[in-house]
Parts: structure tokens; sequence; C-alpha cells
């Protein structure tokens, strides 16, 4: 076994699509630096102070200048109120929320990469791991050895895995180290609220505590890799269903960018809680902000990922040791 | 039934595709050191067959046995003694033609790096073997695509279309490499083509299929010899043509001359025939037919690709 994932590893490392992902956050982490560095600018420059109190105060202002003015949705308020409540109460307990520092820097990028960019890296990687095989025909050479197919399979997809660790953790070094080099890379211990949860238009309050920095990041960057490996396990059943790398990509691309906008307008078609592609974004259940769907919780929807997860790899495998290979 | 000079058995095979049956029960068996010839045209079911014979096509009825294992009862065993070629040597191109044995080296057990020297210099790729194959020529990709097959020392060697695409000399010396790796080193080798001349050349035995049905097995001389044909070069033609009608067939005409079936006893007293019929005879000549006429007379005129 140990060999043939040796064998996928060198593939996926020979098509250097590791290192093309690598370039890609680096680009991305720099630029988002620089944009996060322009807004603190920005901020300070309108305040004239670089006191945190005074920052935060003046969002709680802004926040509910937007709550008084008419015209915003029942929805945009709902969320705007509970945003509100959570800001009082960072200022309340004297808890800066957003101190700069690379690991702050890290969490938020994680926050808003987690339901469309990392996704998108993992299907640079997992959507050619069978079809190229078959597109390119060397499959035939690949189940014509004395290995049974479902070890072939397996190989490939614990192959997948090793590759999505990779991503996550090239993911956390780069953006540490950019984003460092600006804000310093300081902040590890720096205390996090966490344990909101959203019941309703209330926000409850009554589980919240502080954990260290490093514990928050450790938590989101766990859910992140999950998120990844259901992504991954999706891409790897269309992979298996598909000759055309093309077409798994677009289908998976589709899927992911219906759930970046199905989350915004399906509060009330409950039943589409159901779809994997609104349940990605589970870093929001730590930082406390509403789901999509009343009901939502962070149990229901590691569950639904799990499912659709474990369904595409039992399609895979059935699928992939029954086919005739022509 | 099984001798140990039997390598490969196939016992009724047959495989269904919805309610269409595209195999219908094919049975033959492959000894040590022969090449034998599988020949079709495109559609007769010559590469569903091979797919089938190395695992990549379950059959829907039928057994294979290699080398005395069954395919589906002992996979990983039987598998083993086969190498094989389907269709296009397609290898990774990103990786380089040593790394591709690397490959699928790690995928069997006990393959010493020093087999992967051996077949490199068997199939004399050793100035290339560490390019990229992208760079390779389509021959040298066949080469490499053979040193792919004999990396594992197969007992049986299955290649489909293995001179497809290559160049006379390569072509040559395929076919030479092929009687070498029968005649000297004891394997059999399994063969599609639909270049007729290449099995001729090729192969000991030759099976020929049509519309998912071995319709002949045997020797490439028996079948050729069995064809033979007098080429007669007379003139008047019609006044020949009128009296070896009935002597003996007319299996056709051609630039001047008839041409008849042949029988070695009868020949010379057809020829006194025409001589004292005041016919001019200038050229008497048996020809054996090309594998090409054989197979269009067996399958009625089916044409090949």
């Amino acid at each position: 076994m140990i060999n043939l994932i040796h064998n996928e590893m060198i593939k996926i490392v020979r098509k250097k699509r590791l290192l093309i992902i690598a370039a890609i956050i680096a680009v991305l982490v720099a630029l988002f630096t620089y944009a996060q560095l322009k807004r603190v600018q920005s901020i300070q420059e309108r305040l004239g102070t670089t006191d945190w109190r005074s920052q935060l105060q003046q969002q709680i202002i802004d926040t509910q200048n937007r709550l008084n003015s008419s015209g915003i949705s029942e929805e945009w308020r709902k969320f705007l109120q509970i945003r509100l409540r959570q800001q009082q109460y960072y200022l309340d307990h004297n808890i800066n929320p957003s101190a700069p520092g690379a690991p702050t820097f890290m969490r938020m990028f994680v926050e808003n990469s987690i339901d469309l960019f990392i996704p998108l890296m993992v299907m640079v990687i997992s959507a050619d791991l069978v079809s190229s095989e078959a597109s390119g025909g060397t499959i035939k050479l690949l189940l014509t050895r004395p290995v049974k197919r479902w070890r072939i399979l397996l190989s490939k997809y614990l192959a997948m895995i090793l590759a999505v660790s990779f991503i996550l953790l090239s993911l956390g070094v780069i953006s540490y180290l950019i984003s460092g080099i600006v804000f310093g890379f300081g902040g590890w211990t720096l205390p996090l609220l966490t344990g909101f949860s959203v019941q309703g238009e209330e926000l409850d309050t009554s589980n919240v505590h502080l954990i260290p920095q490093w514990k928050y990041l450790l938590m989101e960057f766990g859910l992140a890799w999950f998120v990844s490996i259901v992504v991954g396990t999706l891409t790897f059943m269309l992979s298996v269903l598909m000759r055309s790398t093309a077409a798994v990509m677009g289908i998976m691309l589709a899927a992911l960018i219906s759930g970046a906008i199905l989350s915004s307008m399906v509060s009330s078609w409950e039943s589409a809680k159901y779809l994997f592609m609104v349940n990605l974004r589970l870093t929001d259940y730590v930082s406390g902000m509403a789901p999509p769907i009343d009901g939502m919780t962070l149990g229901f929807s590691m569950t639904v990922l799990t499912v659709w997860g474990l369904a595409a790899l039992i399609i895979s495998f059935l699928v992939f040791t029954r086919r005739d290979v022509y | 039934m099984t001798n140990e000079n039997t390598t490969l058995v196939v016992k009724d095979l047959r495989k269904k595709i919805g309610k269409k049956e595209i195999i219908k029960g094919l049975s033959f068996e492959l000894k040590k050191g022969e090449v034998f010839g599988f020949l079709g045209p495109n559609g007769a079911g010559k590469t569903t067959t091979i797919r089938m014979l190395v695992g990549l096509i379950k059959p829907t009825s039928g057994q294979i046995l290699l080398c005395g294992y069954d395919l589906h009862k002992e996979f990983s065993k039987s598998i083993r003694q086969i190498g094989c070629i389907v269709e296009n040597p397609e290898l990774y191109p990103y990786l380089s033609g040593w790394e591709n044995l690397e490959h699928f080296a790690r995928m069997v057990p006990d393959i010493p790096k020093q087999r992967i020297s051996e077949v490199v210099e068997l199939v004399g790729l050793q100035n290339r073997i560490h390019d990229r194959v992208s760079t390779y020529s389509l021959g040298m990709r066949q080469r490499l695509g053979i040193a792919q097959a004999l990396l594992g020392k197969p007992k049986i060697l299955i290649l489909d279309e293995p001179t497809n695409g290559l160049d006379p000399v390569g072509i040559r010396e395929m076919r030479e490499f092929i009687r070498y790796l029968a005649e000297k080193e004891g394997l059999t080798v399994l063969v599609s083509s639909h270049l007729l001349s290449e099995i001729q050349l090729m192969c000991d035995r030759v099976a020929i299929m049509s519309k998912g049905k071995i319709i002949r097995i045997d020797t490439v001389e028996h079948l050729l010899s069995e064809q033979e044909r007098v080429v007669w070069k007379v003139d008047p033609i019609e006044k020949a043509r009128a009296l070896l009608e009935k002597e003996t067939v007319i299996a056709g005409e051609k630039d001047g001359t008839l041409i008849t079936h042949y029988d070695a006893e009868k020949l010379p007293l057809w020829n006194e025939k025409l001589v004292k019929a005041g016919i001019k005879v200038s050229e008497i000549r048996t020809k054996l037919p090309t594998l090409e006429d054989l197979f269009i007379e067996l399958t009625g005129g089916e044409t090949i690709d």
C-alpha cells in the first residue's frame, strides 16, 4: 500500500499541482495582507487614533446607524442586531476582536476562504486523480497489475487526503509568514470569545467563554480540513465517474458557487439545509455568525457533510471496482 | 487436456452489453513459445476479447485460465503471468521513461532495480531512458510500453496492434523482437492486428474473428496453402476460360490473366488441353494468396477497416 501511495504522490508532485497551489496561496495572501494593511490605516486615519476601543465604539455606532436607516431587509436587520450585541460584549469585556498580528490574519483568511477558495484548491488536486488516468489511457496499465482495483482506488484516495493536508498546512504557514512580515508574528495567546449560538433573533451568550487564539485557530483549521476532505471526496467521486477533468471541475465549481449564492437567499427554503454546499462555512459556528437557515448547528452541518462524503466514497468504490474499462 | 505447455486457455467466453451479445462464445488455447494472431475487422470483437483477457472487462460468462490460474478467482496470481499493451502504449508523459518503469515496478512485488535496467537494455532505450516521455517518438513509446510489459517476467505477452504507427524499419524491428521473445525466451505472444501482412509474417497460428465469433483457427501455412491459386497468362483469353471452366473453378480475371483454383495433379493435364486447343500459354505460375484474400473469402466480403 505504501508503494501505491508513493506512486500517487509522485504523480501529484510531478504534475506540479502542489507548487502551483502554493504559489496561488502566496499571491492571494500577499494581496489580502496589503488590503488589510490599507484598511487598518484608513480606519486609523479616520479616527485619528490607534486605540482599538474607540475603533470598536465607532464600529458599533456604524452598525447602529445602519440599523436605524430605513429600507434594510428584515434579515439584514436581524444579523446586524446579533453583530451589535457581539461587538458590545467584546467592548464590555475589554477584548480586542481584531488585534492585528499574523495569527489574527490567518484566522480571518481561513474564515473567508473555507467555502470557496480552499475547496477550489482541493479541486485542483482531486479533480483529475482518476479522470486523467482514464483520459490518458494509463488506467489500462494500472489495472493490469497484480493489485486489486479497490487498493488502487484507496491509494489514490489516501494520496488525495495527504495532498489536501499539505494544502492546508501550506495555507497556514504561508499566510503566517507573509502577513507576519507586515503585522508582526505575535498574538498566539490573544484571548478570543467562542460559544456564541444564535437562536432565532437571540444571541445566546450563556456558553460564551474565552480561549487563546492558537486553540481557536486549531479548531478552525480542523474544520477547514474536514470541509476540504468532504469537498475532495465529492470531487474524487466525479473524477471516477467522468473521463473529462474539465467536466468534473465544471460541476464542482457550479455546486460551490450555487452554495455561496444559496446561503444568502434560502432562509425560507428549509430543506436546502441538506445540501452540502450551504453547510461549508463551519467556522461561522465558532465565531458566532448567524447560519443561513434557522436551526443549523455545527453538529448538523458536520453530519450532513459526513453523509455526503460517505455516499460519494461508497459510489466511487462500487463504480471503480465493477466498471468495464474500454 | 491442459498440459504444462499450455499457457492460456479460453473457454466459451461471452460478453453481453445490454441485450446485445458482442462476443459469442470464444474458445482457444495458446502454447508456450508461439506467436498467435488475432485478425478481424473493426467491431469483430478483437479488442473486447483482449480486454477480457487482461481483466479490464468482466466477461458475462466463460472462463479464462492464465498458466492454470483462473483470472477471476485468482486475479493477482493470474495477472502476474501477463504483460500487455492494450491499444496505444500510453504512459505518463510528465515522467521520464525510467520513472514510468519504476512506477509500474512498485506495483508488483519483488522487482529489483536491476530488472528495470535489463528490460531497458532489451528494448534498446538506454540513451533516452531518463528523458521525459513527452519528448519520445511513437516508436520509442512503443518500446517503453514493451519494456513495461516485460518488467514482471510474464509468461504471456499480449500486444494489441503492436506495429500501429511505426515506420517500416520500426515494424521490421518489432517483428523480429516478437519472434525473438517467442523463440528464444519461450514467451507466448498474442498479437492483434488489422495489418494482415504483419500477422502473416509474424505469427505461427491465426484466429480469424468476425462478428464476435472465431470463424477459423489454424496455422498460417495451412490456411494459405489451402487457398493456393494458379495464374494463367493465355491468349486468346475467352477461349481459355471456356475450356478451363469445365475443369476447375475460375476464381478471377486480372490484367489479361486468368486465376483458377490449384490442383497439383491436374495442372499438367489442363495445360495440355489448352495447348491442344491452339491457345498460346505464355505463363503458368502458382500464387499463395495473401491473408487479405483469405479473410475476405472467409468472411464473405466483409471489409477490414
